[in-house]
């Protein structure tokens, strides 16, 4: 485990990162968008953790901060989809290309 | 029975009427509110009669001394501890001989008006008018303060303008409100400004208090109103020429005399109301009512006098031309008040123009109001208001006919009716005080007898009768009236005025001087003697005449282009030289302004309306794109 240097973590957590932006730029489908948040959220977690065992392996901040988010993430998830769904029944399309009325 | 108990009713039940009427007398009241209002009337012309017998004879002398008695007095609007307004009822001896004149016209108004006003649309509303211009008027007179005065002048203000713009549909009568409105408004401006200079000099509104402290010539007060000027004027001189400015335009005195002759636009009884016998005297009243300061001031005082006399004869002179009956008694009524007037400018040395003036303004009441119902009574019957379509009525309205004569006999000035004795006071007093003034007085009263017979030969004689007319003179209401209104105007001469109102208090007994009369009565009879040979038969001699005269004459039938001037000066001058300009600069360089940041926002707006699409995830693109440039921004150029 002490073989592999915070570089490697570092990189996946951030090709994490962008894969999610990536998603989030160029899906149409809502749910997809939420799925790209999740994945933005987890680089995020992995940082958290990363540097939490690396620069001060005597503390839990960084344990008790992943756990918070995973937290809002899943509440976060819940009222997406209800949005999701509520945007279905109005508009008969989860596209979000479709939802473009909001700015009235 | 105290004052206080009852003669806070005298103001209030006439605002009661207003309010009844008003409220209540299209739905519910309809013809009964006229006979409410007229008994409502009743009961304050009772009690204000009371008042004044009370007054006189009973306790309103102390050592030989008329006392001003505060019959009433509430703290109105308070500002600050010793800063405030007072309302109040003040008795002495003007205000209680005004509250008699006011309520007594105002009551054979209503009661008048039961008759001629029968089966008007507005029936109700023109009753709750009266109601309210009764109540401001009696205001008014009775106020213990120069602000209670102000608001009361303005309410009869406005009563006057509702009253002239009765007949709304009529274009113009709806002129000739805003006219009268506008006018009398430039000149309360005048009066508010010099309200204030008093107020503010005098540190008080209250007329005892400001009389007493800006009198007293040894004060600090009085020497710093007499030595602060303005425009190398002293403000005291300044302060009393604006409050004589409201009174004039109030009064119809010369330059602003333009909106009453087409005030006549409003029905007859309430000219005969408001502008004969009691809101246009109201000028008279105020100066009177203040005349312990105009009298510190010889300026002032003769300004009026000469604006007074210069009235009077004026005003004759176009009666004189004028074929609308109503105008001719418009103008008419302007020359009585120019006599009061200068009555009052030149009483400061020994008070008998004060007398004068104020006996004059009551007599006036009786016999103008009287003309003016009289009028009334004949327009009724003719349909028509011009001198052109009557003739011959003596024989079919005979009653109309020898109240009349009765009131024209009385304006000229004929012994024994009333106007003789008031005019012969005015007269009197002009002679010892100023001989200019005197001699043009008295030519005026010529001229005032030989308008009034050509009005009164014109409508009652020239013509024979014609047996077109079947109707009645008028109901009873309508005659009632008339008859009070000549046995005043005959007896009302015979009160000893000079007993109860002097400008000290102090009464006085004042002698007829019967060889002093003697002129102006062969004037008068001259006067009504030409009237006569010109009017009482159907001639060509009238147009002969008019036609001698020419330019004269031409001149006072347009009523000397004071109308004309008016125009110009408003339309050419004040329009094109200061309105046009600050129109064009309020349109194109304020408007300009605000166009010009409105259009500008209107395009930078239309430009960047594209980023904000909708769509969800071009705004995470831009909130994704910020945070990058932040930390660009942060990492590499801050530093």
């Amino acid at each position: 485990m002490n073989g592999i240097p915070i570089t490697h973590i570092l990189f996946v957590s951030t090709a994490l990162f962008f894969i999610g932006m990536y998603g989030l730029f160029t899906r149409r489908n809502l749910i997809s968008l939420l799925m790209s948040v999740e994945l933005i959220l987890n680089s995020v977690n992995i940082n958290f953790v990363a540097f939490n065992k690396y620069l001060y392996p005597g503390k839990m901040d960084g344990v008790f901060f992943t756990i918070f988010i995973i937290t809002v993430a899943a509440a976060e998830a819940a009222v997406g989809i209800a949005i999701v769904i509520n945007l279905y029944r109005s508009h008969q399309s989860i596209d979000v290309e479709d939802a473009a009325t909001m700015k009235y | 029975m105290n004052y206080a108990v009852y003669i806070p009713l005298i103001p209030l039940l006439p605002l009661v009427g207003f309010i009844l009427a008003g409220g209540l007398g299209k739905k519910y009241l309809r013809s009964f509110s006229g006979t409410l209002c007229t008994g409502i009337m009743l009961v304050v012309t009772l009690l204000s009669l009371y008042t004044a017998w009370r007054y006189f004879m009973a306790d309103g002398q102390w050592n030989g001394v008329y006392q001003k008695i505060t019959a009433v007095q509430v703290s109105w609007l308070e500002f600050s501890p010793g800063v405030g307004i007072d309302m109040g009822i003040v008795l002495d001896p003007i205000s209680v001989m005004m509250l008699v004149v006011v309520s007594v016209v105002s009551l054979m108004v209503h009661c008048f008006s039961l008759g001629y006003m029968k089966g008007e649309d507005r029936y109700s509303t023109y009753y709750a008018f009266l109601g309210l211009f009764t109540f401001s008027m009696l205001g008014l007179v009775v106020a213990v303060n120069i602000f209670q005065i102000y608001m009361f002048w303005e309410l009869v203000g406005v009563s006057s303008y509702l009253l002239i713009g009765f007949y709304y549909q009529k274009p113009a009568a709806v002129a000739a409100a805003k006219k009268a409105f506008i006018v009398t408004r430039f000149a309360d401006l005048g009066f508010l400004v010099g309200i204030l200079i008093l107020g503010i000099q005098g540190q008080t509104l209250n007329f005892d208090t400001l009389i007493q402290r800006l009198t007293d010539t040894q004060s600090a007060r009085f020497m710093a109103i007499t030595t602060g000027s303005f425009l190398g004027v002293s403000l005291l001189t300044w302060a009393l020429a604006l409050v004589f400015a409201g009174g004039a335009g109030k009064s119809a005195m010369f330059p602003l005399h333009i909106w009453l002759p087409d005030a006549m636009e409003g029905p007859t009884p309430v000219s005969a109301l408001i502008h004969a016998a009691t809101m246009v005297v109201a000028g008279v009243y105020l100066i009177a009512r203040l005349f312990p300061l105009f009298a510190l001031n010889a300026v002032v005082l003769e300004l009026i006098t000469w604006i007074g006399v210069l009235s009077a004869v004026f005003a004759a002179v176009i009666a004189c031309t004028q074929t609308d009956i109503k105008r001719v008694l418009a103008y008419s009524t302007m020359s009585q008040i120019g006599y009061m007037m200068f009555a009052l400018g030149i009483a400061a040395a020994d008070g008998h123009g004060y007398t004068a003036s104020l006996f004059h303004l009551f007599t006036h009441a009786f016999f103008k109001s009287l003309l003016f119902l009289g009028a009334g009574a004949v327009i009724h019957w003719v349909h028509s208001n011009d001198m052109k379509d009557m003739g011959g009525l003596r024989k079919l309205m005979p009653l109309t006919h020898i109240c009349f004569l009765i009131a024209c006999l009385a304006i000229a000035g004929i012994p024994p009716f009333a106007g003789f004795f008031s005019k012969e006071g005015i007269l009197l007093a002009a002679w010892e005080n100023n001989r200019v003034v005197y001699y043009i007085a008295l030519l005026t009263s010529g001229l005032t007898a030989f308008y009034m017979f050509r009005l009164y030969f014109s409508i009652f004689w020239r013509k024979p009768a014609d047996g077109g007319h079947t109707h009645s003179e008028g109901t009873w209401t309508m005659k009632l009236p008339l008859v009070l209104l000549a046995a005043l105007s005959t007896g009302a001469g015979f009160i000893p005025f000079a007993h109860y109102v002097t400008p000290d208090g102090r009464g006085r007994t004042e002698h007829l001087h019967l060889l002093f009369s003697i002129a102006p009565v062969l004037l008068a009879l001259c006067g009504i003697g030409i009237a006569a040979w010109l009017f009482k038969k159907a001639s060509a001699q009238p147009v002969k005449l008019a036609q001698q005269l020419g330019g004269l004459y031409r001149a006072a039938a347009q009523r000397f282009y004071i109308d004309e001037v008016y125009m110009f000066i408003t339309k050419k001058i004040i329009f094109k030289g200061i309105g046009r300009p600050a129109a064009w600069i309020d349109k194109h360089i304020v408007d300009g302004l605000m166009n010009g940041i409105a259009s500008a926002t209107a395009g930078l707006s239309a430009r960047i309306r594209g980023l904000q699409s909708g769509r969800v995830q071009d705004y995470a693109l831009y909130f994704f794109g910020g945070i990058i440039t932040l930390a660009i921004v942060l990492l590499y150029v801050w530093r």
